[in-house]
């Protein structure tokens, strides 16, 4: 029987080529489900290890004498968290902003520019370590003791999210049409204006999102803090002045220096539960304002 | 004169200009300079911690490179260093990059159009977890199994040639350069899939088609048409997720066991140069304390010749299929 | 500012140029002085002279060798196939180049007698006076109202007068009726006709002596494509235009004068513009002095 004589539903495929399809195809599905299973484990562990210790008391108290000891809570991490993160997102994001507008809209393809873009590639690609060294060599080391504070953590952080916030920036005003830019052109304005007053609002809620999930990446780094923040145990608002700490630097203490204990094993899981919290938050505010953006430009 | 019509111009250079023309000179060198401190900081890094580091290159110089770590004796070589992280940080790229190219066929071939979104909105959610969570759960909940595991595996494999020296003497904790490899995996797999998820998607679907509608299987289709198109992506991903694996400093710091030593027991301790600096600088001084921030320049050169060796087969990518078009 | 000029804005609407004004190279001496018949009839008043202009692209010239007189309350159309060149001469006029890497315009323009490309002429300004209406409708994904008060703002127009210039821009481009109860409405949800009407009425609200208008109709249907012609034929009383057109329907309907480019590819392959003849409408329709042009118009090619 010739194969157009065949029903549409009897293959002419060979059995083999089948099997190797459906293998192939059940390997692909794995990979995604051996994708989930971490996730899943790591999130069920801190919900529920975390969930021992979480409460009111664990989020306002300070830490305790000893982080031996049961008792205390993280208050001072979280406002160590916020405001070294505030603080170095305050430094990062207009830069990053400005850096990123060089790109797109001066620099374009000179070589100047081009250089600009593959450094700020590789400097994403610098460990988050090597900036905390970096700070720690720069700041911290000229002035001694009182060079340990939140001012440095920030510094280490903006480092790690410049490169970030340039070439997403960089990226979102790519998607801006050039036809808008001309329209204001057109109009005897400036570029200056023109980028302020119509490619920045258009390109506003993609920035926003992007500069929140680098703030969301650099929340919970513990390397670039380990050698600038130094640490206190009272709660500290002041960023410049004196040590501070942070919840992924507590997370890290109370998991290696202190992991025999369980009561700093259980801060650990508790600190876990408040950093991943404040990190997707972060991350969910930056995926509802893109998507929002995306289906209000959809819609037109 | 008639006034009804616009004013006659006066001369084109004459009268007043349209204002900000300062503001607009301002905010080109603002935006110049911004660009610039990309430049800046990372000549400072180089700068800054090639001379606090200076005390150790001079005091070991080629010993700089030896296995011998003994900061008791004042001796610092790094080369178990180097090997560790470059070990761990090839354990967790073979363990990653089929789960990272699964998935990401699963998103742009596989997986019904609606729900690809929350496939890679769940993906990311990987990335969003804190280094030192993944650190805090390898060490707390993963280690212990993973040692009975690695006890196992070491067991069956004792009469084995090659394997019983790779898979010799596991550690008691867990805590191992395979520990390390594997919760690194997990960290840089969103980072590698979505790399190439972006280029499997700028396959070009006409090609897709043609192979589909020559009677191809789904995987036939993959293999002959999405693979070549991608391969160079696929590298540049591998290479970006390497440079990462090889940077992360707190999850291995937890969990490879401290041991700084050039030895085949991936089931053994080891440590790498992001990890040491994590566990010795807190008490580290004069040469020990030069020699750990050696350790982040050397660490810094070797990540920057990644990612500048990952954008070179980028663009070479870009002009290769811009010469195409 | 001569005599002429002044005369010129003085006089309302212009019924026609056609009968003074025989076909003349550009090279000719300008009339300076009225046309001897007595009534509203007047000289006309050159805005743009452009002598020599050719315009490169990364050094590779995309047209060249175009001398042109463009003259004020006129509608000036350019016409030609696809390639020659006609909207590369019409961002001449208003520095748009400027903002395109690697684009350089050799020869000279003048407006108004004054070198365009002059070191010490504000590109902006230019911009100001010479308003541009684009291909594709491209409002700001602002309100109507924000995007027609864009420019006086920027500007530097009084906050009190805004309102006025908002709404005698949109009445003069025929949109007021339509708009005046959504001015706070997203530009993007009108239909593209009126858009595109919005982007004349944005152009107006800066007060320019002339607008220059690129396909501003390609994108629309034939009634929006009515409406804007209609408009345009208010327009010409008080501004300047000059139209580029793939549509001669539309040139021989609209213009005053036409210019017809077509466009040669030279030994390296690249196409090349070139400007083949330049006179009033009716002749260039009617009696082309060049059979390239008379090819184009009956359909033989292009």
């Amino acid at each position: 029987m010739s194969a157009s004589a065949m029903p549409l539903t009897q293959s002419t495929r060979k059995g083999r080529r089948e099997l190797k399809n459906a293998v192939a195809t059940a390997l692909i599905v794995a990979s995604f489900v051996v994708a989930l299973i971490p996730l899943t484990f790591i999130l069920v562990y801190v919900v529920r290890a975390g969930m021992t210790v979480f409460g009111l008391n664990f989020l306002t108290e300070d830490l305790p004498f000893s982080n031996r000891f049961e008792g205390g809570g993280i208050y001072p991490a979280i406002v160590g968290t916020l405001v070294i993160t505030g603080t170095a997102t305050a430094m990062a994001v207009p830069l990053g902003i400005l850096g990123g507008v060089y790109l797109n809209e001066y620099g374009g393809h000179g070589i100047f520019a081009r250089l600009v873009r593959f450094l700020a590639d590789v400097m994403t690609g610098v460990p988050s370590i090597v900036m905390g060294l970096f700070i720690y060599t720069i700041w911290v080391l000229p002035r001694k003791e009182s060079g340990l504070s939140g001012f440095a953590g920030a510094l280490a952080l903006g480092c790690l999210m410049l490169p970030i916030v340039i070439r997403t920036t960089e990226e979102i005003l790519k998607l801006v049409p050039d036809e808008l830019r001309e329209g204001s052109y057109a109009l005897g304005t400036r570029k200056a204006q023109t980028i302020r007053r119509v490619v920045f609002p258009s390109a506003a809620p993609g920035i926003v999102s992007g500069a929140l999930l680098g703030v969301a990446r650099v929340a919970g780094e513990t390397a670039p803090l380990l050698f600038t923040i130094g640490i206190v145990s009272a709660a500290n608002w002041n960023v410049f002045d004196g040590p501070n700490t942070a919840l992924p630097q507590q997370i890290y203490i109370n998991a290696s220096v202190f992991g025999g204990f369980d009561a700093a094993q259980n801060r650990a899981w508790g600190g876990a539960l408040a950093l991943i919290l404040i990190v997707f938050l972060f991350t969910l505010v930056a995926r509802v304002i893109s998507a929002v953006y995306a289906r209000r430009s959809a819609a037109v | 004169m008639a006034t009804d019509a616009p004013a006659l111009p006066a001369g084109l250079t004459k009268g007043k200009r349209p204002p900000g023309l300062i503001a607009d000179r301002g905010f080109r060198i603002l935006a110049l300079a911004a660009g610039l401190m990309v430049l800046v900081i990372l000549a400072l890094i180089a700068i800054y911690t090639t001379r606090e580091a200076w005390p150790w290159f001079s005091a070991e110089r080629l010993g700089i490179f030896s296995d011998n770590w003994d900061p008791a004796h004042q001796h610092f070589g790094a080369g178990g260093l180097i090997y560790g992280t470059l070990l761990v940080a090839g354990v967790a790229v073979l363990l990653s990059l089929p789960i990272s190219v699964g998935i990401a066929l699963f998103v742009t071939d596989v997986a019904p159009e609606r729900i690809r979104r929350p496939i890679v909105y769940t993906v990311d959610l990987l990335a969003a977890i804190p280094s030192v969570v993944y650190g805090l759960w390898a060490l707390l909940v993963l280690a212990e199994p993973l040692a009975s595991l690695f006890q196992t595996i070491s067991d069956a494999t004792a009469s084995i040639p090659i394997l019983s020296t790779l898979f010799a003497n596991p550690s008691a904790s867990g805590k191992s350069f395979m520990t390390a490899g594997i919760i690194v995996a997990i960290m840089i797999t969103p980072i590698i899939t979505s790399i190439t998820r972006e280029v499997f998607a700028t396959v070009p679907s006409a090609q897709k088609e043609a192979a589909l509608a020559l009677g191809a299987t789904r995987w036939e289709m993959i293999r002959g048409a999405v693979f070549p198109h991608s391969r160079s992506g696929m590298v540049a991903g591998t290479m970006i997720g390497l440079g990462r694996a090889m940077g992360e400093t707190i999850a291995i710091a937890l969990v490879i066991g401290s041991s700084p030593r050039i030895t085949a027991n991936i089931f053994g301790p080891g440590d790498t140069l992001a990890s040491i600096i994590a566990n010795q600088f807190g008490e580290a001084s004069g040469t020990h304390r030069a020699a750990l921030i050696g350790c982040g320049v050397v660490l810094f050169a070797i990540t920057i010749l990644i990612s500048m060796a990952a954008r070179a087969v980028v663009a070479r990518t870009d002009r290769r299929s811009a010469g195409t078009v | 500012m001569t005599d002429t000029a002044t005369a010129a804005t003085t006089f309302g609407p212009m019924t026609t140029t056609r009968d003074e004004s025989k076909a003349r190279g550009p090279d000719e001496a300008l009339p300076r002085e009225p046309a001897p018949d007595e009534e509203p009839q007047r000289a006309r008043e050159i805005v743009f002279q452009l002598s020599g202009v050719e315009v490169r692209y990364s050094g590779v010239t995309a047209v060249q060798d175009v001398n042109v007189d463009i003259a004020a309350n006129e509608i000036t159309a350019f016409i030609g196939p696809s390639g020659c060149g006609k909207t590369t001469v019409l961002r001449s006029l208003n520095r748009m180049h400027d903002i395109t890497p690697g684009a350089e315009v050799l020869g000279k323009v003048t407006y108004h007698g004054e070198d365009l490309y002059g070191s010490k002429v504000d590109p902006a300004e230019v911009r100001r006076r010479i308003g541009m209406v684009f291909q594709k409708p491209n409002p700001f994904p602002k309100s109507v109202y924000d995007n027609v008060a864009y420019g006086p703002r920027i500007n530097g127009a009084k906050r009190s007068e805004i309102g006025d210039i908002v709404e005698k821009a949109l009445t003069q481009a025929a949109l007021w009726d339509e708009v005046h109860g959504k001015l706070r409405k997203s530009a993007l949800a009108l239909s593209g006709g009126q858009q595109q009407r919005l982007c004349i009425a944005r152009c107006l609200a800066v007060a320019p002596d002339v607008i220059l208008m690129d396909e501003p109709c390609s994108a629309l249907d034939p009634i929006a494509t009515a409406r804007i012609e209609d408009l345009m034929d208010e327009l010409k009383n008080l501004y300047t235009i000059v139209i580029v057109t793939h549509n001669m329907q539309q040139a021989a309907r609209v213009s005053d004068r036409t210019a017809f480019f077509t466009a040669e590819v030279d030994d390296a392959g690249h196409r090349r513009g070139r400007l083949i003849e330049y006179d009033v409408t009716e002749t260039i329709f009617t009696t082309p002095s060049d059979p390239r042009t008379e090819g184009y118009i009956t359909g033989r090619f292009g």
